[in-house]
């Protein structure tokens, strides 16, 4: 039995990173709306899905257009970052701003708000999908360049050029949305806005507008890791966004919700437990218990990390606003 | 006001004696909108064709045959109100359905109130049958035989012994890959792991366990949705370990999601065999095509048997009612006496209503891109467990 686990810990520890970093992307998104608005906009699980739907869509018209794979995705990626922060900024157009604007102060019109706006995306595109092409489950083309794989370490990690695409551009988008967040004026706005919104507001600082851009950016990477979901996972659906949403939501929660290096650092917590225990409960149980008990598992384990630290692991505790 | 009322009255009583006398209706059910239409359309086709050519005999018989297709769009809920339009019409003897047994099982309730008699061209679940309803019937084999029907093929044509088993969770998948393990299990084979998963998308972590496991076969019970993108993930690790599923993967869609070449190779059992696998059934496909213009399949031909019984078992009750209409309940009674050489081989009932003897199909993905392509490996028969 240990010897199985010890064969397969190099591969599991890295697909689990691959996990951990599409969850870290979602979960971005949660902790800026968050952190501006306190909101849990939970549409953001949809806005994931949009992205994945336009990459697959990118995919299948601009593949025989566009020879290079590389450029292909970069174009996927680009697309589906647009239209998923077109999409969140609508979303908060026509959803959350007039309930702003009404000065509704309880937490739970808004957030019931997001559950509706998120089941109204997914039979939305479920009805363009459905009326344009005539699928359900949407298949990401496949393009030679991006297919390679190669090992490591004689041959104990099996390594596809998909995944390695996949830690690139997560950890650039971190990086960038720190250094966008701590270094720009955008990003000081944000945080000002973040820390109080009236006072930003007297400040010459237009919260709208701000707040609109915080979607765009959150929309914007939920599109990138769904371009880049599909292109690891292959199919998806219009439904597919609410599992990754959920453990993404989680892993902001996990990480502190509002901070963007515990976003980051939840995402890579989840997709390590989730993967670990998806594959290893059968080994460990002799059997007993299978793969489908992995979410129950790392969530368990979950509830414990936040029963001993219930403000997350970066996060701080913070005084209630009054 | 009144005179009106009973003169209505009076011709809707006229008109209901009259079509009593002389028409004899054959329903279909079937999903003929949605993303199943294209196997529902078979199934009121094929049972079509088979009304029209009998139309002559019972025209000399005295009797107007025609055909009324229902759309039960794969949906319980409008099967059964489907179900309780056409009990309340008394002209309909007889009903040739469903593809899905989630709408057939319910629906079937419906007719039985009245004793209308359903010979099922599609539905597999044993629960169909199980029920012991008088008048459900069906022509093709069950899941609880499809899953060692499998087994014995890995057992003793491929001579496979260690088997890595996934299912779906669900009671198709499930019931199919335990059947399948308790039969392998039973032939000698080793099961090195049984995994349910719902999971749609990341299959990552079954496939490492795979790799570990190394087996001679993956056997996955479960819905072409699911297997399609396992099946591609598998193959783009570079696992080529062989694959096997039930009628779940029989679909062109399978091949779609997983890509041609990753699905090429892959084993299925089911139970509507190909056009090719009758040899009967060329004539029949060329008749199909020029009344209809499109191509016969599997369940095409299956509805068309699943008529004729109907259509035998009617000519017998009238002959032994004296060539009046017979009741509904006399239909059913001749049904499971109906001993039939159709295209799709022997039909004969047992008690239950299932077919005596059914046959399962072993397929090979041919990975063309043509599902219809697919090669037939065996073709195995296997009566129904009396339980």
């Amino acid at each position: 039995m240990l010897e199985q686990i010890l064969v397969l810990l190099p591969q599991v520890l890295f697909d689990g990173l691959i996990l951990g970093f599409i969850y870290a992307m979602i979960a971005l998104g949660y902790t800026m709306v968050y952190g501006v608005l306190e909101l849990i906009n939970f549409a953001h699980s949809e806005i994931f899905m949009i992205g994945a739907v336009t990459g697959v869509e990118v995919f299948r018209y601009l593949a025989p257009l566009i020879p290079n794979g590389y450029l292909l995705l970069l174009v996927a990626v680009v697309v589906g970052a647009a239209v998923a922060g077109l999409t969140a900024i609508l979303v908060e157009r026509m959803a959350y701003r007039p309930l702003r604007r009404r000065g509704t102060t309880n937490r739970l019109v808004p957030l019931v708000t997001a559950i509706g706006v998120s089941f109204f995306l997914q039979d939305l595109v479920r009805l363009i999908e459905g009326l344009w092409h005539n699928e359900f489950f949407l298949r990401m083309r496949t393009v030679p360049d991006l297919e390679g794989s190669f090992t490591l370490f004689g041959g104990a990690i099996f390594l596809q050029t998909k995944s390695v695409i996949v830690v690139v551009v997560s950890v650039l988008m971190l990086l960038g949305l720190t250094y966008l967040v701590n270094r720009t004026k955008l990003g000081m706005a944000i945080r000002a806005v973040a820390q109080d919104l009236s006072t930003a507001s007297l400040m010459g600082i237009n919260p709208d507008q701000i707040i609109s851009r915080t979607f765009l950016i959150g929309g914007a990477l939920g599109g990138v890791a769904g371009v880049l979901f599909a292109l690891i996972y292959t199919t998806i659906n219009p439904y597919v966004g609410f599992l990754p949403g959920i453990k993404a939501f989680t892993a902001a929660v996990l990480g502190g919700i509002g901070n963007i290096p515990g976003a980051m650092l939840g995402g890579l917590v989840l997709g390590q437990l989730e993967n670990f225990f998806g594959t290893y409960l059968p080994i460990l149980t002799a059997g007993n218990f299978g793969t489908e008990y992995k979410d129950v598992v790392a969530f368990l384990i979950l509830i414990f990390i936040l029963l001993f630290r219930p403000q997350g692991l970066l996060g701080q505790m913070v005084k209630e606003k009054v | 006001m009144r005179k009106i009322g009973l003169l209505v009255a009076g011709a809707v009583a006229l008109g209901m004696a009259l079509g009593q006398t002389n028409v004899i209706k054959i329903a279909t059910q079937s999903p003929l909108s949605g993303p199943q239409a294209a196997l529902g359309e078979q199934i009121k086709l094929g049972a079509e064709l088979a009304v029209e050519e009998a139309k002559e005999r019972f025209k000399a018989l005295g009797f107007e045959l025609v055909l009324v297709p229902y759309d039960d769009q794969a949906n319980p809920d409008v099967g059964v109100a489907n179900a309780n339009r056409i009990i309340n019409d008394p002209d309909i003897l007889g009903v040739v359905g469903h593809l899905n047994s989630g709408v057939a099982i319910p629906s079937s309730e419906v007719y039985a109130r009245v004793n209308l008699v359903m010979v099922s061209p599609a539905n597999t679940n044993p629960v169909v049958t199980d029920r012991k309803l008088p008048n459900v019937n069906r022509i093709v084999g069950r899941d609880d035989v499809q899953g060692p029907a499998g087994a014995e093929f890995a057992y003793n044509e491929l001579k496979l012994r260690r088997v890595f088993v996934i299912h779906d969770k669900t009671a198709y998948g499930q019931g199919l890959a335990e059947e399948f393990r308790k039969r392998f299990e039973a032939l000698g084979g080793r099961v090195v792991a049984f995994i349910g998963t719902e999971e749609q998308s990341n299959f990552v972590p079954i496939i490492n366990q795979i790799r570990a496991q190394n087996p001679q076969l993956v056997y996955f019970g479960g819905i072409y949705s699911q297997i399609g993108p396992f099946t591609k993930q598998l193959r783009e690790r570079g696992l080529r370990v062989p694959l096997m599923g039930g009628d779940g993967l029989d679909s062109s869609e399978f091949e779609r999601l997983a890509g041609s070449q990753n699905a090429k190779g892959a084993y299925y059992t089911t139970v509507a065999g190909p056009v090719s696998a009758f040899p009967q059934a060329k004539a029949l496909a060329e008749r199909f095509k020029a009344k209809y213009g499109k191509d016969i399949e599997g369940f095409g031909i299956y509805a068309y048997d699943a008529a004729r019984v109907i259509l035998t078992a009617l000519e017998n009750a009238i002959k032994a009612n004296g060539g009046r209409k017979p009741t509904r309940a006399q239909v059913a009674q001749e049904v499971r006496k109906v001993r039939l050489q159709g295209i799709t081989g022997t039909i004969e009932f047992d008690d239950k209503g299932d077919i005596k003897k059914a046959k399962y199909f072993v397929m090979q993905v041919a990975g063309t891109g043509n599902w219809a392509e697919n090669k037939l490996i065996r073709v195995i028969e296997v009566a129904a467990p009396q339980k």
